[in-house]
Parts: C-alpha cells; structure tokens; sequence
C-alpha cells in the first residue's frame, strides 16, 4: 500500500526516530519520580508523561510535514 | 477541605525523611542517584542513577568520547558542557581536560572528553569539524543525550533537596499537595 507519509522520507530518517523511544522513557520516568515518592504513582504519571511527550512529537511532526509539503 | 478528603489517597502527600538536603544535593550532583541513596530512598536512587548514567554513557559511546569537553570561548563555543555538568563526577574528566590543555600537557585519558586541539576556526578544516565529518548524526545525537542526561539530573538534584513536588491528576495547575501536619 502506498502511504505518502512515508514515502516522502527516506528510510534512514524514520529509523532515527527510534532514537527518541530511550529518551521519552527516561525523561518520563524522571519527571514522575519527581512529583512522587511511591512506585505506583511514578509509573503512572510516567506513562502518561510519556504518551503526552509521543502525541506532542506526532503532532509537531505533522505540521513541520505540512509546512514543509512539496519542498 | 483536608487533602486526605480532596486527593484518592495513593497520590496523598508521603512524608520523606530528607537527611540532610545541602548534602543530598551535592551528593546528587556528584553521582546521580547517590543524593536519594544517602537518604534512604533506594527505589528512587536506583531509578535516578540507571536513567541518568544510561543516557549520558549511552551519549558518550556513540559519539566516542567527542561530545563532552570544555570549550566555551568563539568560535563555535560548546555550550552544551553547561548542561552536561548536571551529572558531576561522569563529566569531571573534561574539566580535567580542559586545564591539560591550558597548561599544554597532552590529552589525558587517551583523549576522551578532551577539546579540540589546535585552532577551532570558521573557515579551516579544524579538529571540530573533523568530529563532526566522522561521526555525522551520531555526534548530534551524543550530544542531545549528554545534555538531556545532565538537565535531568538538576530535577533529581532538586528532588534530593525539596523532596517531590506531590501532584495529583486532574487536579488544577499549579495546586501542591502538601503534607499534613498531623
């Protein structure tokens, strides 16, 4: 299936973003140790962190896409 | 309204036993994670220590050393060194290099961490930009992750000092819990 998206970048540039996967987990983790103190909440807050993080990228992706259109 | 009525109490404010927190703190700098070790907050520690030191090493492996020395004067001056010094003692051997240059001895350690040597300029193939030619995206990347590493470890050093900042979801920004005093 063709996807436009994609096909518009090349592959060594989708696989950078694997790079940013280590870098959401740590940073999510540490910013909800530092709002508490038990294991549970951490987690949590981290996770939602983390998805925050990812749907903030994906959104700035897109639009950086769209400016970017036919350049 | 008390905050046992107002927040679910797994997001209650816990009472931490902060030891001493100026020397948490400069523990925390030092190492990542030993600030929360000296005050028995183990869990956290461990968590601080293996999220900081994995990604500032992680940075510092790809790009083979290059991405952390001290260099703060034009051109090109690395700036990145003011954060990556939020891991202590890891980014001290560029401190170190740094005054090896100044006071023209080699580069220690095999030249890890060390500056460029020789003139950085704008306009001539120097050290720096053959750093940059050899390693390309990984050289960036070290560089995003030393730092990141190193800023992390201010949030931590502030948590070893303040003790977290107790937020509950949902609740309105900028609404601290707080312990009670009972």
């Amino acid at each position: 299936m063709f996807d436009p998206l994609f096909a518009a970048l090349p592959m060594e540039e989708i696989n950078r973003l694997w790079y940013a996967l280590p870098l959401v987990v740590t940073i999510s983790l540490v910013y909800g140790a530092t709002r508490h103190e038990l294991p549970g909440p951490i987690i949590e807050h981290a996770l939602r962190f983390g998805l925050w993080i990812i749907t903030f990228m994906a959104i700035i992706f897109v639009v950086l896409w769209l400016v970017t259109w036919g350049l | 309204m008390s905050d046992e009525a107002e927040f679910p109490s797994r997001y209650a404010p816990v009472d931490v036993d902060l030891r001493n927190p100026i020397l948490a703190a400069m523990l925390a700098w030092l190492w990542p994670g030993a600030g929360h070790l000296y005050q028995r907050r183990f869990g956290k520690g461990a968590l601080f220590m293996v999220c900081v030191l994995t990604t500032y090493f992680f940075g510092l492996t790809i790009a083979e050393g290059h991405v952390v020395f001290v260099r703060l004067k034009q051109p090109h001056p690395h700036y990145s060194f003011l954060g990556q010094i939020g891991v202590g003692l890891p980014a001290m051997p560029a401190v170190a290099q740094k005054v090896a240059k100044d006071m023209g001895w080699g580069p220690l350690f095999g030249g890890v961490m060390a500056p460029p040597s020789g003139k950085v300029s704008i306009d001539q193939h120097d050290e720096l930009a053959s750093w940059h030619e050899k390693l390309g995206f990984a050289f960036e990347l070290g560089v995003l992750f030393t730092t990141i590493a190193g800023l992390l470890n201010v949030l931590a050093i502030f948590d070893a000092y303040a003790g977290p900042v107790f937020t509950v979801p949902g609740a309105q920004p900028g609404h601290q819990a707080s312990p009670s005093s009972d």
